[in-house]
């Protein structure tokens, strides 16, 4: 009878398990829900940066219909942000065609070929070419593969839409064989057992089952990658030539809307029009970035109902 | 099980206690904020580096980041000596007039904007016409035949400008100075530091930049400039720039938000007495007056 008394007491009492307890379990839904606080923050302070300048020097013809960047100009301030959404839309569109056959090809022989120790060495280097700073990508296209450029197409300057495209490629590779890669080995065992009893070669197999069974799945690798894209700042900045233009081939130089936000924002007046005008770059970015990483979402969901 | 918590939270609160108690910074030193222009970056750290010697108990600490970056510090009161390689705006100046904090201003020294070629660039002198011509909006010169050149390993024969992004105190004074205020010609590659300039236009044979003379290197070609209606063709040196015939020449500013007092005063004073100016002198700009920086006179 005291044994039970006794019990019943103890399941009530505040003791330090019980502090640590209710501790560790508001410390997790801090930290659960700090990432939808940092982003509605984020926001917020962009949108309020921007607003002033949206209601009031605004004129979206100007802004999606004119080229003419001179946002420090003394007697015409114009804010035409059209080269800089094409230069971003050129580099991004580049850097796809390098990475997606370097990551599908990567990830189909690191799921679909390799094993044992081959495997697993290329899956860590894979990864660690993803631990490279974006500075370092930016300078190596600033210094080598300027020279590269110009020596092997004979162009006058080697800072443009390919070289930017090359680097930022290989910067969205690794991200995108990671992905890919987990999509593959999502596909069931089955399936390729199956297809290997009905006697379809190793190919076959991949091309006929796998890859489409893992279409999603590698189809929001690729919007990913293109969302990494479009967010890269210092290796754009560095590597396109920084140079307010339309381009004709892959050999004309670009600037990207994150570049020129990176190069411009640190020196502007707090609160003047330029200064509201690269908010308005920014929340336009935001708006971009959240729409691709919606629809990759979206997709990858996709899989998962099936 | 109890007990190692009851350690582990013994633990914890003996780290927070000590965290909070411990001193902030005891020593009576004073720090001294200059910030600004990447154009008197280097000189501004010799300074700085130089005064530790003069009177140890200021350290200056120095950060570049642009003319208009320091001045917007020195607004926000974050600083207390802004650099600059252009004269502070009027609407700049205002905004401190009314928070009770008139910006002073003192020229620290004069800066050559060189003219940067590639070294195989043929071109020996320049009139600031024809700079006009290849930078402003609207100008007539797009290749190197039209005057009257054929650059070796430039086949394409395109000029290809080279600037500074559009809030640096080097672009705005190239405006000022060349532009006749017009606006820059869209498609430069704007650089983002003298540095990156210079590093360009070595590597690029069609290639054409400005910067402060202090960037120059070995393995870069500067044309003499001829000014408007002037016949004289004038190579950008420290002597040039100080007797002004150097038709693109700028005073390098430093600004304090009011009268300066105390240390700060003391370091502006040092900075324009001779042996601040031989520091200058070194580093390839002009000083503010004639010195003597002759072994002997020291």
């Amino acid at each position: 009878m005291s044994d039970t008394v006794i019990q019943e007491g103890r399941l009530d009492r505040r003791d330090v398990s019980w502090f640590v307890d209710k501790t560790v379990q508001v410390l997790m839904f801090v930290g659960g829900i700090s990432a939808v606080i940092f982003i509605v923050g984020i926001f917020v302070f962009v949108g309020k940066e921007g607003f002033s300048f949206l209601f009031e020097g605004f004129s979206f013809t100007e802004f999606f219909g004119s080229i003419n960047w001179r946002p420090t100009s003394e007697n015409n301030q114009t804010f035409g942000a059209l080269a800089l959404i094409v230069g971003t839309a050129s580099v991004t569109g580049m850097a796809m065609l390098v990475a997606i056959p370097f990551s599908l090809g990567a990830a189909i022989y690191i799921g679909e070929f390799a094993t044992g120790k081959t495997r697993e060495s290329l899956k860590i280097l894979v990864e660690l070419l993803a631990a490279i700073p974006s500075v370092v990508w930016g300078f190596i296209g600033l210094t080598i593969m300027n020279g590269i450029i110009i020596d092997l197409f004979d162009i006058p300057i080697g800072l443009n839409v390919l070289n930017a495209g090359i680097i930022l490629g290989l910067m969205a590779a690794p991200i995108m064989t990671t992905i890919a890669e987990d999509a593959l080995k999502a596909v069931p065992d089955k399936y390729r057992e199956a297809a290997e009893a009905m006697g379809a070669t190793k190919w076959q197999m991949i091309r006929q089952v796998v890859l489409p069974a893992a279409k999603n799945g590698l189809v929001s690798a690729v919007l990913l990658g293109i969302g990494r894209g479009f967010g890269e700042t210092m290796a754009v900045l560095m590597a396109s030539g920084h140079s307010i233009n339309i381009p004709g081939s892959p050999f004309d130089s670009v600037r990207a809307l994150t570049a020129t936000i990176a190069a411009e924002l640190g020196e502007t007046a707090v609160g003047s029009d330029h200064y509201g005008a690269l908010f308005t770059l920014g929340i336009f970015l935001f708006i971009i970035t959240f729409l691709i990483n919606l629809t990759a979402d979206l997709v990858v969901k996709g899989i998962r109902k099936k | 099980m109890r007990s190692y918590l009851k350690m582990y939270s013994l633990l914890l609160a003996v780290i927070m206690i000590a965290g909070c108690g411990r001193p902030e910074g005891g020593s009576s030193r004073v720090v001294l904020q200059n910030k600004g222009s990447d154009t008197l970056v280097n000189v501004a750290q010799a300074w700085a580096e130089a005064y530790q010697t003069v009177n140890p108990a200021i350290a200056i600490a120095v950060t570049g980041g642009g003319s208009g970056t320091g001045i917007a510090s020195l607004i926000n009161g974050t600083v207390d000596i802004a650099n600059a390689s252009r004269q502070i705006k009027e609407s700049e100046a205002t905004t401190m007039a009314e928070a009770g904090q008139a910006p002073v201003e003192f020229i620290v020294g004069y800066d050559a904007l060189a003219i940067f070629l590639h070294e195989d660039n043929p071109i020996q002198e320049m009139s600031v016409e024809q700079l006009r011509e290849i930078y402003v909006d609207g100008g007539s010169l797009e290749r190197w035949s039209q005057l009257g050149v054929t650059v070796p390993g430039c086949s394409s024969d395109e000029i290809i400008r080279i600037s500074r992004q559009n809030n640096s105190g080097t672009y705005a004074y190239f405006r000022e100075a060349v532009l006749d205020e017009g606006d820059f010609k869209l498609g430069s590659r704007d650089m983002h530091g003298s540095k990156d300039v210079v590093d360009l236009v070595m590597n690029t044979a069609c290639a054409i930049g400005y910067s402060g003379l202090a960037y120059a290197t070995d393995e870069i070609h500067m044309p003499c400039v001829i000014a408007d209606g002037s016949e004289e063709c004038v190579f950008p040196t420290v002597e040039t720039a100080i007797d002004a015939t150097y038709p693109i020449a700028r005073p390098l500013f430093m600004y304090t938000a009011g009268q300066p007092e105390g240390a700060v005063a003391e370091y502006l004073q040092w900075i324009l007495s001779s042996e601040g100016q031989c520091i200058i002198l070194a580093k390839g700009y002009a000083p503010a007056d004639t010195v003597d920086c002759s072994p002997a006179s020291m």
